[in-house]
């Protein structure tokens, strides 16, 4: 029975890779389309494997890449880890396009991605933690570090003049990384945290959590945490006890299922969002429309493109699918010199590689990679108008 | 004068109107327990998933209703669906009795085995809400969400502190009252009743004088689905609906049987208030109300929060230690019935 479970598992791992060399080469596509973000993921998904049909029959010498789906369920390291196991061993997949939350994104790329010099590209995790792990050049991120996002959400609150705030955040590496770097923003430009309180994804009541919350005395309360889970507890049920009715909100909250559950209670709400208002931007949109995705305008849906054509660009100027290969071109295609690329425009940027060129891949995101290999970051001030987020400005 | 009305206002919004809600949630469940354990002798570890089955029905029933037009104005569409609700789990209740609980009891196994069983039963029931519904959360609550919201008493009162009752909380409090007097009607004024607390004192004896034992587990299995499924649903009303949060119910409801003294009523009533204030009392931040009570220069630095909200689970694991040390017997003494 073992040797027939093995033979077979070798069979389909030969069959895999006869695959890849015909016409197909795999690519993971890593999202919790399970858990806390199961309503962004989707969306996500289809961004990335947008930039893959564009290129569909043009990639190397006429290759098309196809997605092959893991899901990271955001919360459990070990899931996560065996779906990208999967991905990498069984289907062969030439890079990973994820994962997601920060603590799977690092569990997956510490056990499988790295040790098995796979590239990864995050579109989503921000925990700064993850600009210091030691990855050999193989893990890059679309979406920037929260170290960023903390301080643009502390500018934002003395620009608006407000000076004391309660924080909660969900008690995982993104929340925990966000709290802090926000803390000592705010503090260093003279804000106060009257409290900051960790809570529990997945409970009934949080009524406990926001009267300690609310005991401080602070008006405004800061919710890092996500928008289908615990955080979107903790909005309702200060609404409904009456003890905030000002939230700042980071960017695992924002979400039209927020609006869609809270209501126009939530308006005057201030969030921020990695993105950009760039030609990127509105390229994406036009793209997105035209190829006839369910939403042209998600949270992190430009990200995923970007992740996914940087590492189809980098196999280009590569000339291979070498795995080692598209690690040693991802900084060449997303930075400067070449010309600038526009979601929609990666045909034409595979013809420029082939002809020897250089590319300098903008995107959806305005992406440039700092030398650890992440985005610099540039964020949407956003605030809630008429039950939907609004963007004030970009910061 | 005012500093002590906010403070006040403080305390009723953010302890005692979601404890008393809370506590009368877990005394329902925790009469059940009880109910059970005075007369079929054996901790029922299946109850909070027997809470979770029923209430599952109700929430069915409810989106069906719904879909269907059917509403109660004002109140929650869920009370039209939760006769049928009961009636689904009585059946359920006595169906689990028939096919696993009827065998111990004929062979006169030790009540322990009882208890391994019903963890049995537990699992299983847990598998059958999650196959049926799943595992997320589920929102059936409609019609009114308000009694007092909290920015019109502001505006009413001109204080500081605003005070929001929301009505489903209203809603638990009348029905677990009307529910207990019921119940306690039921058992010291009705036939079956007495017959019921008969065969808890004495088995022996309640047998001799020509009670049927079959009729007795019966009415105790319908009357404990009965409460477990009519505390589930208003704990769906009030928070929301999670397998696993019914699951985790468990251990407050257990504590606040035991804290009442095992086979008491009163006490399982009286215990689910002691959990359900001293997990609300014990984790809240007192700095604010302190602040509104004491003259300004005492105001505390810190929050004055005695234990973090991550550890609510745990002040049940202590009452129930410190209970069974130091007066096992229960608050009340756990005479059975």
């Amino acid at each position: 029975m073992k040797k027939f479970l093995l033979a077979s598992t070798i069979m389909a791992g030969l069959t895999g890779a006869a695959f890849a060399d015909g016409h197909e080469l795999k690519m993971g596509v890593i999202l919790g389309f399970t858990g806390p973000i199961e309503s962004l993921t989707p969306d996500m998904a289809s961004a990335a494997e947008l930039a893959m049909k564009e290129t569909a029959g043009e990639v190397l010498d006429g290759k098309t890449i196809v997605s092959v789906r893991g899901d990271s369920t955001c919360t459990d390291a070990a899931a996560a880890t065996a779906a990208a196991e999967r991905l990498i061993t069984s289907d062969g997949v030439v890079g990973i396009m994820g994962a997601d939350c920060s603590g799977v994104t690092t569990a997956i790329a510490n056990n499988v991605g790295i040790p098995n010099g796979v590239v990864m590209v995050s579109p989503s995790a921000t925990s700064p933690a993850l600009s210091t792990i030691e990855d050999k050049g193989f893990f890059f991120r679309t979406a920037p570090s929260d170290a960023r996002q903390g301080q643009v959400l502390a500018d934002i609150l003395k620009d608006k003049g407000i000076t004391n705030v309660a924080v909660t955040f969900t008690n995982n590496d993104y929340g925990k990384g966000l709290e802090a770097s926000f803390k000592a923003a705010f503090e260093a430009s003279g804000g106060k945290v009257a409290i900051s309180a960790a809570h529990e994804d997945g409970k009934a009541d949080y009524s406990a959590e926001v009267g300690a919350l609310a005991a401080a005395g602070a008006e405004h309360l800061a919710v890092f945490g996500y928008v289908d889970q615990g955080g979107k507890g903790i909005i309702q049920t200060s609404l409904d006890t009456g003890a905030f009715e000002k939230f700042i909100l980071a960017d695992g909250m924002i979400g039209e299922s927020l609006i869609a559950a809270i209501g126009e209670d939530l308006n005057g709400t201030i969030g921020t969002l990695p993105g950009s208002e760039s030609a990127g931007a509105a390229k994406f949109k036009e793209v997105a429309s035209a190829a006839g995705l369910a939403k042209n305008d998600g949270p992190f849906m430009p990200e995923s493109y970007d992740a996914a054509a940087l590492m189809i660009l980098a196999m280009q100027a590569a000339g291979s699918s070498d795995r080692a290969a598209i690690q040693s071109n991802m900084m060449g295609v997303a930075n400067a010199p070449g010309e600038k690329i526009l979601p929609g425009e990666l045909v034409k940027a595979l013809g420029i590689l082939k002809s020897g060129g250089q590319v300098d891949y903008e995107g959806a995101s305005n992406v440039t990679f700092t030398d650890v290999g992440e985005a610099a970051g540039s964020y949407k001030e956003l605030v809630v108008k008429g039950g939907k987020f609004e963007t004030v400005k970009i910061r | 004068m005012i500093d002590f009305l906010n403070a006040l206002v403080l305390f009723a919004n953010f302890v005692f109107v979601p404890g008393l809600a809370y506590g009368s949630q877990l005394a329902l469940g925790a009469l059940g327990i009880t109910l059970l354990y005075s007369i079929l002798r054996f901790a029922n570890f299946a109850h909070g998933d027997l809470m979770a089955f029923g209430t599952m029905f109700v929430v069915l029933l409810t989106w069906w209703f719904q879909s269907l037009g059917l509403s109660l104005g004002p109140l929650p569409t869920a009370l039209l669906a939760l006769p049928i609700g009961v009636a689904i789990t009585a059946v359920f209740a006595l169906l689990t009795d028939r096919l696993v609980y009827q065998h111990y009891r004929k062979v006169k196994a030790p009540p322990i085995r009882m208890v391994m069983a019903s963890v049995g039963v537990m699992f299983l029931m847990n598998a059958i809400v999650r196959f049926i519904i799943g595992p997320n959360d589920q929102n059936f609550f409609d019609g009114q969400r308000f009694l007092i919201k909290a920015r019109a008493f502001k505006k009413a009162t001109g204080l500081n502190e605003g005070l929001a009752i929301k009505a489903s909380q209203m809603l638990t409090v009348v029905v677990a009252i009307l529910l207990v007097a019921a119940l306690f009607w039921f058992l010291n004024r009705t036939r079956t009743g007495k017959s019921m607390r008969a065969f808890s004192d004495n088995e022996d004896l309640a047998l001799l004088s020509g009670i049927s034992p079959q009729k007795v587990v019966m009415v105790t299995w319908i009357i404990a689905a009965g409460l477990a499924t009519i505390a589930g649903t208003l704990y769906g009303l009030d928070k929301s609906f999670k397998p696993f949060t019914y699951f985790q119910l468990l251990l407050p409801m257990f504590a606040a049987a035991i804290v009442g003294g095992v086979g008491n009523p009163v006490g399982a009533i009286l215990g689910g208030f002691v959990v359900a204030f001293s997990e609300v009392t014990v984790t809240y931040a007192y700095k604010k109300l302190f602040t509104y009570l004491a003259p300004q220069q005492w105001a505390p630095e810190g929050l004055m929060q005695l234990l973090s909200t991550d550890y609510k689970f745990a002040v049940s694991f202590i009452i129930l230690v410190v209970v069974l040390l130091v007066r096992p017997t229960g608050l009340l003494k756990g005479k059975v019935i």
